[in-house]
């Protein structure tokens, strides 16, 4: 096999590893020893000095620089700060989050320990979703034993420093992953964004200065403190340090959590760790950012993936979801799918995210139904630009990108939807067509018994006839013929 | 486990840590981790491990049965790491309850390989 | 100040800092267009969601179009409000808008007065490029407020209001996304809510989603019927307002065109609410004289601080809010309610009708007092002493779509004798005049002395919490005032904790009090407006022959002839009434 250790394991060294409900494990690996080692240095700015160095950035998905994000937080002086990790993650498909919480909680634990000590909070939150019971479960039994030993609390291994940890239950809301959003739902407020500046870093949580940072992101601190900067910023390519940790998923051989350094490509990642494409059917795209990031196509196979070049490619990194498509996927359904995600998920505040998507997702729904016309697809462009441009948060700015991308790379099957009526794919339900080969029919009847509605006639042992007016494209005819005589055009 | 009382204890513990770990590796009896993400619990892991526990009871076969977090192969899920003495760790996937039975009779016992092992196709990152 | 320097437009601005981009574009002339954006200056009243995003501007070196109502300058700025991608995008936002809006303009009490209308014409909207769902909620009729969320754009003023203005959190959004939309917990009705009526929502609302209860109709059949005997009474402070919605410039005195419009419309008897504001104070100010007398003399158990019940959004408020101190207010009726009692007890037997043949209609700046008019306990065998309460809006409507050339009309007096009135009356129609012409009266009372200075100035003034000590020759009283339900919140927080040093409170539920009610003509944000009402009002009064409530002729007679004493017999069975605890009844009702 050809995938030999295309991955390196940071965020997720100890995920499979330790028993991540025996704290025992986690200190046997070097635990909480990157904790000590800030708090023994005593010098929070040499700590965050460490972070910026390395270069890390948010793997929530907009790649803000972590260590800077810190030093802003360290800078405002307030009676309390807070550090809040975002475990809210929502990208339908992505479970990068959910696997740290449950398989290492304490690298997380740690990290926000040290985050507090370098920007002056004693006080952490975990925003983490409802739906994760387990990790949630997972983390508690962690706090727990990290309270119990002395490692988290009060008077943290008797260093005088104090950091305290609870959690917080978002309601499963996707904007809720926007920092601002998070922190009204964690104040018991709407979940909606609120214009930036003022920053979280500024005025966040009960108007304190808040850092908040997603898992991934903690996971990465602890191996940056003990490895060093150097080691951390030697891996990836110039403008993106580290590793990301995706969820390959799709028509992939071997799905899976996957740990690659920043630079690989995408070839690399779906043929030799993905094993390839499903039945070794022919690649077409990979969507990557979820409902906020893009498609890239063949041509982007072999461009290193960082933060900058999946901009340049029409996507984003996002927080780590990879879904492969290949040659049988419909791309307008691709973003309709994504579309109908976002227009669940828009909190409604702003217009364009509330009532543009909306619209965006009708037109798409319309042209997969073969009724879309070229205004219409004039409009989706115009649309989907606008929505970008005049939305209030990540979530409106980014949620046509699946559209725009598509648009880019697959404007012929746009075109087919529209002008052909045809969806290339043969996934457009609406655009199926069932035709009976005369050829092959013997005139069985069997097909004309297994049709719901009455669409098929003919006499028996004579060839018979689908009506495309009355046929509802439910494809029983087919799966009923036994001379392959059902075809889809 | 008692309080951590210094940054020094910390290191201490560490070290005893890591000392019984090695001692159990080296001792006799086989180290099986089952993932047990929600994924993993989802496809079956739970009972997976309590296979392995009851087969090796019954064949009093020494055996030390933790859980574990996500080890990244959702596609052969439920997943088994076995590091049997001497010998280096391999990972197991597509264990259902039957082959988790056939992984104690055949691999435990007599040393046969089964199919699904899993490469290794990662690079460890030590701290 | 420390200022910046930034160019909009290919012009140079110096703005102090934080001065956000909408206002340093119109301090060069250029006006952004906005539709969420809402602020009354000096009023505290902020809505700022940056949701609408129909202000947005192109700044140079900026990824995405900024919304100018929040952004803040910064120093050497370059900012584009009219280029095309502002344009497009602004023109996309609104057609997107427009596409989730019933376009029933033909119908709509906001026609003519609608911020998305005027920017649709301003935009020259002659189709709406997307097709697709419309939201859809049944219309809510409450008894003063009419809520059609179908027409609501999520501009979240009323929310903003309810919430941080009035502390009364009625409204609010619920659901999300396209389903997003403000309403009251648990999709209740406004009136199984806790709403207070006071109308503020409706009075921000850009659009038709949020309008008075339109009793109009009602005022044409009852003066069509010739069995009936219609009186109007009309409230101080609209006739500081009603002039704007006939073009006259805001602050302009209408008192003699509104009582000869009323007359043209129809109306048997033209009165004054102020002739039953001057009665208030007779009946509150003495009830206020009573408590700080038995106060003075050690009496334990006395209520205070008295707190005026003028404003029946307030009322409803403690009712809602703070039902363990509704033995503190004044017991004394409102004057709306005062005037409907002795025109239907008093007035009525005069000319010898019977209560049912009197039909009385209010002119109120306020909606609230369409709901305290239906109250039960203001009912004689179920016949409401106020018939109607209409709104000054609704009042205008009436004079436009009766052919009256209001601008042109003569002014005539008020019919008597319940028309005669004092400039104490005037002042009830802002913040701080009940209180100032109830000291006016007890001053005099008390000190049987005439006042240095009828002139109160420290009682006036917007201040949200105001408070004064006037010395009523040696004695120290201690007067509080607030407007905005929130800034009543604070002190009725000092009364339960016993932190309130003050003897007698004035509370009026709207910024500015009646002046800015939810039924006066629409400001669309303009405080400059309510400025130039509240100036009028103190000259309404300066202009007044009489200016203490219990000097005025009538008043005295109505004593004399028929209610013997204040706060006697009489008074207390006309004019006094009670509160209720309400706060139990918030109950969730599914239908």
């Amino acid at each position: 096999m050809a995938n030999n250790k295309k991955q390196i394991r940071i965020a997720l060294r100890n995920c499979g590893f330790i028993n991540p409900e025996n704290i025992g494990d986690y200190i046997a690996r070097s635990g909480y020893a990157a904790l000590a080692s800030v708090l023994g240095a005593n010098n929070p700015q040499n700590s965050i000095d460490v972070i910026k160095k390395s270069g890390l950035r948010g793997r929530g998905g907009g790649g803000f620089p972590t260590g800077l994000k810190w030093e802003i937080a360290s800078k405002n002086h307030a009676d309390q700060k807070y550090v809040v990790c975002n475990a809210d993650e929502g990208d339908p498909g992505a479970f990068m989050d959910r696997s740290i919480l449950e398989g290492d909680p304490h690298s997380v634990l740690e990290a926000m320990a040290i985050n507090g000590f370098c920007i002056g909070a004693t006080k952490g939150l975990i925003y983490i979703r409802a739906e994760y019971p387990l990790a949630i479960e997972r983390l508690l039994i962690a706090i727990n034993q990290a309270e119990e030993i002395s490692v988290l609390g009060n008077n943290i291994m008797n260093t005088g420093f104090d950091f305290n940890i609870e959690l917080r239950y978002g309601a499963g809301a996707f904007v809720c992953g926007e920092e601002t959003a998070l922190i009204h739902s964690m104040e018991g407020g709407r979940g909606e964004p609120t214009f930036k500046p003022p920053f979280p870093a500024q005025e966040g949580y009960l108007k304190k200065p808040t850092n908040v940072n997603n898992v991934e992101t903690f996971a990465n601190i602890p191996a940056i403190i003990l490895k060093g900067w150097e080691w951390f910023s030697s891996i990836g390519t110039e403008k993106s340090k580290g590793t990301k940790v995706f969820a390959l998923a799709g028509k992939v051989n071997n799905v899976g959590l996957i740990e690659v350094p920043m630079g690989i490509t995408l070839r690399e990642v779906i043929y030799e760790i993905g094993n390839g494409i499903v039945n070794d059917k022919n690649f077409k795209a990979v969507q990557t950012g979820g409902p906020s990031g893009g498609c890239l196509t063949e041509k982007f196979l072999d461009t290193p993936i960082d933060y900058d070049n999946l901009i340049a490619a029409g996507s984003m990194m996002g927080s780590g979801g990879m879904i492969v498509m290949d040659e049988d996927d419909c791309m307008v359904s691709v973003a309709k799918f994504y579309l109908d995600f976002t227009v669940e998920e828009s909190c409604g505040k702003c217009a364009p995210c509330r009532i543009g998507n909306k619209r965006l997702f009708e037109l798409l729904e319309k042209i997969t139904e073969g009724k879309g016309t070229m205004e219409d697809l004039d409009h989706l462009k115009n649309l989907s630009k606008v929505t970008k441009d005049t939305a209030l948060c990540g979530l409106g700015q980014t949620s046509p990108n699946p559209v725009l991308s598509t648009i880019d790379n697959f404007w012929n099957e746009y075109l087919a939807h529209v002008v052909d009526k045809k969806c290339p794919a043969g996934q457009c339900k609406a655009l199926k067509c069932y035709i009976i080969d005369t050829e092959q029919c013997i005139g069985c009847t069997v097909c004309a018994r297994a049709c719901p509605v009455g669409a098929i006639k003919g006499e028996k042992k004579t060839p018979h006839e689908i009506s495309q007016e009355i046929c509802i494209k439910c494809g029983a005819c087919m799966e009923k013929c036994k001379f392959n005589a059902i075809s889809i055009k | 486990m008692e309080k951590i009382k210094s940054l020094a204890d910390l290191k201490k513990k560490r070290e005893e840590l890591q000392t019984s770990s090695q001692l159990l590796s080296q001792s006799e009896s086989i180290q099986v981790r089952v993932a047990m993400a929600t994924c993993s619990i989802a496809s079956g892991a739970k009972q997976v491990l309590e296979v392995i526990v009851s087969e090796c009871n019954k064949r009093s076969i020494p055996v030390s049965v933790t859980q574990t977090g996500c080890m990244g192969y959702c596609y052969a899920e439920p997943t088994v790491e076995v590091t049997k003495p001497g010998h280096e760790p391999v990972v197991f996937g597509y264990i259902t309850p039957l082959k988790a039975e056939e992984l104690v009779t055949k691999y435990f016992v007599g040393n046969e390989m089964l199919e699904g092992v899993i490469p290794v196709n990662y690079e460890k990152v030590e701290l | 100040m420390e200022k910046i320097k930034l160019i909009i437009d290919n012009r140079e601005v110096s703005v102090p800092k934080s001065t956000t981009i909408l206002k340093a574009a119109r301090e060069i002339g250029i006006d952004i267009p906005t539709l969420c954006y809402f602020e009354l200056e000096g009023l505290n009243i902020h809505n700022k969601p940056g949701g609408c995003r129909i202000c947005v501007v192109e700044v140079e070196g900026r990824r995405n179009l900024a919304p100018a109502c929040v952004t803040e300058c910064l120093e050497g700025m370059v900012v584009k409000t009219n280029s095309i991608r502002v344009l497009n995008s602004r023109r996309t936002v609104l057609e997107l808008i427009l596409s989730d809006h019933p376009a029933d303009c033909l119908v709509c009490a906001k026609s003519g007065n609608c911020e998305l209308q005027n920017l649709a014409v301003r935009f020259g909207v002659r189709e709406i490029p997307f097709q697709g769902e419309q939201s859809c909620y049944k219309v809510e009729v409450s008894p003063s407020i009419v809520r059609d969320m179908n027409k609501c754009v999520m501009c979240r003023r009323c929310e903003t209001v309810c919430n941080d203005f009035q502390t009364v959190g009625a409204l609010s959004a619920i659901e999300r996304g396209f389903a997003s939309v403000v309403s009251t917990a648990f999709n209740q009705k406004l009136s199984y809510s806790n709403c207070t009526f006071c109308g503020q929502c409706v009075a921000v609302c850009p659009v038709g989603a949020l309008v008075e209860v339109d009793h109009t109709p009602k005022i044409i059949r009852a003066i069509a019927d010739e069995k009936k005997t219609v009186v109007v009474q009309v409230a101080p402070a609209v006739r500081v307002a009603l002039g704007e919605e006939f073009g006259m410039k805001p602050g302009s005195i209408v008192t003699g065109k509104l009582t000869a419009a009323l007359k043209a419309l129809g109306f048997n008897y033209v009165f004054d609410t102020d002739w039953s504001a001057d009665l208030t104070i007779m009946e509150e100010g003495t009830e206020l004289i009573d408590r700080i007398t038995k106060f003075l003399k050690g009496d334990k158990e006395v209520k205070l601080p008295l707190l005026t019940s003028c404003c029946p959004a307030w009322v409803n408020f403690f009712e809602y809010h703070f039902p363990e101190l509704k033995e503190i207010p004044s017991t004394a009726k409102s004057p709306q309610q005062m005037f409907g009692a002795i025109a239907k007890n008093y007035f009525a037997d005069k000319i010898g009708i019977k209560r049912e043949d009197m039909i009385v209609v209010s002119v109120m700046p306020c909606l609230a007092k369409k709901y305290e008019c239906a109250r039960e306990e203001f009912k004689t065998n179920g016949n409401p002493d106020v018939d109607y309460s209409i709104s000054t809006r609704e009042l205008a409507a009436l004079i436009k779509q009766a052919n009256i050339d209001f601008n042109s009309l003569e002014n005539v007096a008020f019919d008597s004798p319940l028309g005669e009135s004092s400039g104490a009356a005037v002042i009830f129609g802002t913040t701080g005049g009940v209180i100032e012409a109830a000291v006016r009266t007890a001053y005099e009372v008390i000190t049987k002395k005439p006042l240095p200075k009828i002139d109160f100035t420290e009682l006036r003034g917007l201040e949200g919490v105001r408070a004064a000590t006037i010395d009523v020759d040696g004695l120290k009283l201690n007067i509080g005032i607030a407007h905005g339900l929130s800034n009543a919140r604070k002190l009725l927080n000092e009364i339960k904790e016993g932190k309130s040093q003050f003897h007698a409170i004035e509370v009026m539920a709207c910024p500015g009090g009646c002046i800015d009610g939810g039924g006066q003509p629409l400001h669309h944000g303009n405080s400059d407006i309510i400025k130039a009402r509240w100036e009028a009002i103190y000259e309404a009064d300066r202009n007044m022959p009489i200016r203490k409530s219990h000097e005025n002729p009538s008043i005295l007679a109505i004593y004399k002839e028929f209610l013997g004493e204040p706060c006697g017999h009489k008074s207390h069975e006309l004019l006094h009434t009670h509160y209720f605890d309400k706060a139990k009844v918030i109950e969730i009702k599914l239908d």
